[in-house]
């Protein structure tokens, strides 16, 4: 009896370790071939709005690089550089090579060259559609290096593969969404990657590479700062938890010199790298380190007892110089208004800040916080399996792992600060989901794999183990400390600990014998795989839909069901652009709120006011005003601005939500906020915002409700709004100053004219001379146009 | 202001009338026939004119000349002259016949001359029946200049009510259709009556060469003003079976200047009051089987077209992203591509593309067309032959993977109309092997990418070979090896340890235990080679510094390896034992089970073990 049970164990064993080491063999060219497919995954999920709709450019900034990536194309780097658009922001203009963040448009720019020198003959716009699908390719490779260097290559490629398809960067990535972020996840990834990577290896060479790295997330995004914020935290924690290292020095110190030297070099970073608050961290962590690096050598060549009487001397010198350089800094600091600090980083340190003091960047619907559904549509179920992967993290606690935890406690506060930085959000929670699913799977996997072979033994010990891990971690946890303390000084074989295959076929460690041990009954893990497997699969038809449905479309081209299957576009929009960009004189300026901007100027080739940039308030305030005032102010207003034309977009019509009656109460807020004539109350009858019958005379009577309503009412006789779903209050009314010249098929966008001025004749001017009018005008005109 | 320009335009007539009366008669030819029909239901022109011409001097004549008002010269598109044969309902017209400008000596400046070269010479008395066909674009002048939204668009057409010649015309009559039966004004001479759209004048009789009588009609025309200010056709060849056309349009309304407000209410309400001077839509007949069509523009895809298609044609109907009014211009692209065997031929070793030369848009006048045939890359000794003079260069394209790049044959005209849309011919000589170089050419490419990856792996790149990390890795490398070599030798063990299991399952099943015991010794002497084998392996790690850390984790395994041996034989001898003495199972089982759970421990660390290793 015993001899046959034997027999039946030996066997498997042996032609388990022949298989392992043919797995092993293979195992690195499966990794290679399932990157490879999830590369091709990221790329072609995105593509569903190439599909449905065109290869075309989405959305407003887009628009943007696209055109700066054509003008780079065209002339070339040097101009670009040195590039002075005219043609927004009239009169002023805009210095485009040094207030644009080059990344994007440097690496689209790049690769239409290289294509085209190998007579390729792609378009910059199909190169500017496709960039955002080819980085998310790349970001999720990223994902999985860096995942691989926290938890090796199961959890890597699980990773890879939930990053490849998380909504929340789809949203920003699909093709077509030419914008900063596409590229700027990839290089915040990778330039974690080589920080853990230097952390793990202590190499100078990733040390180099990361400051490279570092710098290319400079030149793509604004969100460069939270690399530079991160990271020196994670420093500080590890120097606070006595985890200091040489490694941890050469991790950092050459990325603070090297990185700060080469962020400077971005024209719109420049100095900022030293003055602003946002660095400030980075050098205050850059001292300590030093400060521990020096604690820990004279430890190193000193007797404890020299030390001790060391540490007081310098405790107490130390002490004092510290105060009196931060007494400096602060003053330094105070002295500026805003404390150094930028618009949008006082918005993520205090929430409330914006919506007191900065309409404009409240204005923005992706700078308001987000609700909870937009959670579960963003990140779907990796919000479930994060704290799972938190507490993975902690089993046992390293470097690299502190890391990623400190990584997604920080995005998720940021997230629930903007709903555009749910997309910093996006990467951690699929590590850490990544993680937590690899190490269920592997617990899983592991626990079938231990009582499929010899059942028959010992059901009751499995049970009892099993109870012992469903006590939970903090049973776990404790007991992990001391292992992990001594884990962290022999770190390379720690890290050798870690299996270099899939982890979903492994087997315990050796180290572990306990840990083998804790093992769930064989029904319970094979329930739990397949509903792990569910979940996944959830998560897949989740952002396969996502992808399909909620992010493809390009926001310039609207489509609807008829009732009879047909597809109905809007292309109003478009419309409009070519109209202008044919019809109109080349040195036309046009007045528009300033979301149409960036559009007007791309593909309508014409000059604007003001645009998406919004860097110069009292302008967009100047606009805002003009649209709510009486249409003889606004004329005097645009026409002091050399404006021909006004945009106006409007969804009454066809019930198009976003148009600018709705944006109007932002206009008359920021416009307000720099011309005080301009009150807000006086647009809302009680409080509230309405355009019908009860609206008050003020409303009625601005420029943007005689041009957004102007013959409304003939369409269908009442005026009936189909977005604010009732009657217009003022039907029927003429325009003196303005005239129509264009309304597109749906009404969408509406292009007036700016009359000519009347010609003068001479009694009147007589009339107007005189004493009591003069007086009373120049009051008015004063008041209400600023630029007189 | 245009009554102005109208009185201008009287008075050149004027002094071209007193240039005509001053100028000689020539030759003896007479028009005994003139019947001329002015065709303006489109925005072109098109005078045909059915001349009867007879020989009525000495001399034989072998041209005619046709006399044009140098202002109407400028915008002439198109002129063609074909002999007609029979009579009545037998009429036949024959081949074209060769135009061309012609200046004759003493003829008055103001205009200018086209001969027609007859098929044969005119003998005395003989007649000739010929039928003239002259296109025009831009001579409907829109009058008033500029209107608004809700005006009727009108347009004044001036021409000569006589039939204007150098040679004297007995008979001759004129017939002027219009689009529709509202005409705001026209000349009256003797003998004018309308009937319906259409304005007839004469016939009249005997009239001296060179007489003039200037008509200018007023009247509402609606029809799509479609003006290509520039086209640029693209015509590319490719030898996988695809002719693709690539046509950019830079399209403007020809008519009366829209100014004043465009109120898309009234257009959208009353469309053929509020709106009828604009176009919205074009139509373009493409040749059959034409296949991915796509209309798009600089900003992208227009969605407003509808394809429509049978054996004979392709239809397109493209709508412009906005309607056109007077004066409002847009541009687009539209794309197609066309089997190749229906437009490239071969003939004497030479092929040859056969594809129409004009935009297949209906009714359009090209100001000026740039016609591009990129020829595929290796081809040689091209030559063109169109039914027109055109003029003609050549340049390379460089398109997807090409090295010399593609010729490519550039063909320009201006003033192009639908009577334009002729075949030409593109001769040209291409190897079909060529076709072949560019899928070489990427098998290749990729070729030598994995010889490069296969030679960059196996190829010591490291610059010092003396440094010391450089040797520390070629000792980690055998420390590797020896750990390998190690690990094959343990599992050599095991497969030994597995034999002996089978020896005992033999020997439950046989009770053979001679067998057992030769199993058994067979499998001592084994391991004790093996581990022969093993002590010069460790001694060689134990000798070398990089692989202390791993050192101690295979002296365990050897130790336990042999822990594992040690036992196995134990629970061997056991079974044996208790075989030989005829012990129950029961018992047995006992005797053994604690040594059987020490060796399942044993294999399980074993086997971690080996893990371990092999993951360094």
């Amino acid at each position: 009896m015993a001899s046959p049970e034997s027999a039946v164990n030996g066997p498997t064993m042996t032609a388990g370790a022949a298989s392992k080491s043919l797995r092993n063999a293979f195992g690195g060219v499966i990794a290679f071939i399932i990157l490879v497919l999830i590369g091709v995954l990221a790329f072609s999920i995105r593509l569903f709005s190439v599909i449905k709709y065109e290869s075309v450019i989405h959305e407003f900034d887009p628009y943007f690089n696209y055109r700066v990536t054509q003008f780079l194309s065209k002339n070339g780097i040097y101009d670009f550089w040195n590039w002075f658009d005219d043609r927004t922001w009239y009169p002023l203009g805009r210095v485009i090579g040094g207030t644009v963040y080059p990344g994007l448009t440097l690496t689209a720019g790049t690769i239409w060259k290289v294509v085209n020198s190998l007579n390729i003959p792609l378009s910059v716009e199909t190169v500017c559609v496709f960039t955002a699908p080819i980085f998310s390719a790349f970001a999720s490779w990223a994902a999985y290096l860096l995942t691989k260097e926290v938890k090796g290559p199961g959890a890597g490629l699980t990773a890879a593969a939930l990053l490849a398809m998380v909504p929340s960067y789809i949203s920003r990535s699909v093709a077509g969404s030419y914008d900063n972020e596409a590229v700027a996840i990839f290089a915040l990834v990778f330039t974690f990657y080589l920080y853990i990577k230097t952390l793990n290896t202590g190499s100078l060479f990733y040390a180099t590479l990361n400051a490279l790295a570092y710098f290319y997330m400079v030149c793509s995004w604004g969100g460069y700062t939270f690399i530079i914020n991160l990271i020196p935290m994670h420093v500080l924690l590890c120097i606070v938890t006595g985890r200091y290292s040489s490694r941890l020095y050469i991790a950092y110190a050459p990325l603070v010199v090297l990185g700060t030297l080469l962020a400077s070099l971005v024209p719109v970073v420049g100095f900022n790298a030293v003055l602003t608050s946002e660095h400030f961290a980075s050098f205050l962590v850059f001292i300590i380190i030093h400060v521990v690096a020096l604690a820990y050598y004279i430890k190193g060549i000193l007797s404890p007892k020299m030390f001790k009487v060391a540490v007081t001397l310098v405790v107490s010198v130390g002490l004092a110089v510290c105060c009196a350089v931060i007494a400096i800094l602060i003053a330094v600091v105070a002295s500026s208004p805003t404390k150094g600090w930028s618009g949008r980083s006082l918005t993520l340190l205090d929430p409330t800040y914006a919506s007191k003091y900065i309409p404009i960047i409240a204005s923005v619907s992706e700078h308001q916080p987000p609700t909870w559904p937009s959670y579960f549509m963003d990140i779907n179920v990796l919000a479930f399996l994060v704290p799972a992967g938190i507490i993975a993290c902690f089993m046992p606690l390293t470097d690299s792992s502190s890391f990623v935890i400190l990584y997604i406690v920080t995005s998720v506060y940021f997230s629930g600060v903007m709903v555009r930085l749910m997309l910093v959000l996006a990467p951690a929670a699929c590590i850490l989901s990544g993680i937590a699913l690899s190490e269920a799977f592997n617990v899983l996997t592991r626990s079938i794999k231990f009582q499929l072979p010899g059942i028959a033994g010992n059901p009751s010990i499995a049970v009892r183990m099993w109870r012992k891990e469903n006590g939970s971690s903090t049973v776990v946890a404790p007991n992990d400390i001391p292992k992990t303390e001594e884990a962290a000084k022999e770190k390379p074989a720690k890290k050798n600990r870690k299996k270099e295959k899939e982890n979903v076929e492994k087997k315990p460690t050796p180290s572990k014998t306990e840990k083998r041990l804790l093992v769930l009954p064989l029904e319970a893990s094979v329930i739990a795989v397949l509903l792990l497997v569910l979940l996944g699969a959830f998560y897949v038809v989740h952002c396969v839909w996502a992808a399909a449905e909620a992010y493809s479309a390009p926001s310039i081209v609207l489509t609807s069901h008829s009732n009879d299957g047909g597809l109905h576009v809007f292309d109003d929009f478009r419309e409009a652009y070519s109209w202008l960009s044919h019809n109109t004189d080349v040195d036309d300026k046009v007045a528009s709120w300033w979301d149409y901007g960036y559009q007007t100027t791309a593909m309508a080739n014409r000059t604007v006011l003001v645009d998406n940039n919004t860097w110069n308030n009292t302008h967009i305030a100047t606009v805002g005003t003009a649209m709510s005032s009486p249409e003889k102010q606004a004329w005097e207003i645009f026409h002091s601005l050399d404006v021909k034309y006004v945009l106006v977009v409007f969804g009454g019509v066809v019930g198009y939500p976003s148009d600018d009656i709705n944006k109007f109460l932002w206009m008359v807020r920021i416009g307000g906020g720099v011309f005080p004539h301009i009150k807000e109350p006086d647009y809302l009858r009680d409080g509230q915002y309405r355009i019908d019958a009860q609206a008050t005379p003020t409303m009625l009577n601005c420029l943007m409700y005689k041009l957004s309503y102007f013959r409304f009412v003939e369409t269908d006789g009442k005026g009936f709004d189909r977005v604010r779903r009732t009657e217009i209050g003022k039907k029927h009314f003429k325009l003196t100053h303005f005239e129509e010249v264009f309304t597109t098929h749906h009404w969408m966008v509406r292009i007036y004219k700016l009359k000519p001025q009347r010609n003068r004749i001479r009694g009147k001017t007589k009339k107007s001379k005189s004493s009591r009018s003069v007086s009373s005008k120049r009051d008015v005109r004063g008041k209400r146009n600023p630029w007189h | 202001m245009a009554v102005g320009i109208g009185f201008r335009r009287r008075l050149d007539f004027l002094l071209l009338v007193i240039a005509i009366l001053s100028a000689p008669v020539l030759s003896d030819l007479i028009l005994s026939k003139v019947e001329r029909q002015i065709d303006l239901t489109s925005q072109i022109a098109r005078i045909s004119s059915t001349i009867k011409a007879e020989n009525d001097g000495s001399s034989s004549v072998s041209e005619i000349l046709l006399a044009i008002p140098e202002l109407q010269a400028k915008n002439l598109a198109y002129l063609t002259a074909r002999v007609i044969e029979g009579k009545g309902k037998a009429r036949t017209s024959g081949l074209a016949l060769t135009v061309e400008p012609a200046n004759p000596k003493g003829m008055p400046p103001a205009l200018s001359f086209y001969s027609i070269v007859l098929p044969k010479p005119l003998a005395n008395g003989d007649s000739v029946t010929l039928d003239v066909l002259a296109a025009f674009t831009h001579s409907l002048r829109p009058f008033p200049e500029k209107i608004t939204q809700a005006d009727i668009h009108l347009v004044l057409f001036q021409d000569t009510g006589h039939y204007l010649s150098p040679y004297p015309v007995k008979v001759q009559s004129l017939a002027v259709k219009l689009p529709q039966a509202r005409i705001e004004s026209y000349t009256k001479l003797d003998n004018t009556k309308t009937l319906g759209s259409e304005i007839k004048y004469g016939p009249y009789e005997n009239l001296p060469p060179f007489s003039y009588s200037p008509i200018a009609i007023h009247f509402e025309a609606n029809q799509a003003f479609a003006v290509a200010r520039e086209l640029v056709r693209e015509i590319e060849i490719s030898h996988w079976g695809n002719v693709q056309v690539t046509e950019h349009y830079d399209i403007v309304h020809g008519g009366a200047m829209s100014k004043g407000e465009f109120s898309r209410l009234d257009y959208q309400s009353k469309p053929q009051i509020r709106g009828a001077s604009a176009f919205k839509h074009l139509v373009a007949k493409l040749p059959p089987r034409a296949h991915s069509i796509y209309y798009r523009d600089a900003i992208g895809n227009i969605s407003t077209s509808h394809v429509r298609g049978d054996s004979k044609k392709t239809e397109i109907l493209i709508e412009p992203r906005y309607p056109l009014f007077g004066g409002w211009r847009t541009a687009f692209t539209i794309g197609y591509g066309l089997p190749l065997h229906d437009f490239v031929f071969e003939s004497e070793g030479k092929r040859f593309l056969n594809i129409s030369f004009g935009s297949p848009m209906h009714d359009i006048v090209t100001d000026s067309i740039t016609l591009k045939v990129v020829l595929p890359e290796g081809s040689k000794y091209f030559s063109v032959s169109t039914p027109f003079a055109v003029q003609q260069e050549e340049e390379i394209k460089m398109s997807h993977l090409d090295i010399f790049g593609r010729p490519v044959v550039v063909l320009k005209k201006a003033n192009v109309v639908p009577e334009h849309n002729q075949f030409f011919q593109v001769y040209y000589k291409f190897n079909a092997l060529a076709m072949l170089m560019e899928p070489f050419m990427l098998i290749t490419g990729i070729f030598f990418l994995f010889v490069t990856c296969i030679v960059y792996v196996h190829v010591d790149l490291s610059i010092s070979k003396s440094s010391a990390s450089y040797l520390a890795k070629l000792q980690w490398d055998e420390v590797r090896a020896t750990v390998q070599q190690i690990q094959n030798i343990i599992n050599q063990c095991l497969s030994t340890h597995e034999k002996l299991e089978a020896s005992l399952r033999d020997l439950s099943r046989t009770g053979d235990v001679q067998a057992c015991k030769a199993a058994r010794k067979a499998a001592d002497g084994l391991l004790k080679e093996l581990s022969k084998e093993l002590k010069p392996l460790i001694a060689f790690l134990q000798s070398t510094p990089p692989a202390a850390h791993i050192l101690p984790k295979v002296e365990e395994l050897v130790a336990k390896e042999r822990e594992l041996q040690e036992r196995l034989m134990a629970k061997h001898s056991t079974i044996v034992d208790s075989y030989e003495k005829k012990l129950g199972g029961k018992e047995t089982e006992n005797r053994v089970a604690s040594v059987q759970q020490k060796i399942v421990a044993l294999r399980q660390d074993i086997e971690d073990l080996m893990e371990y290793i092999d993951e360094i």
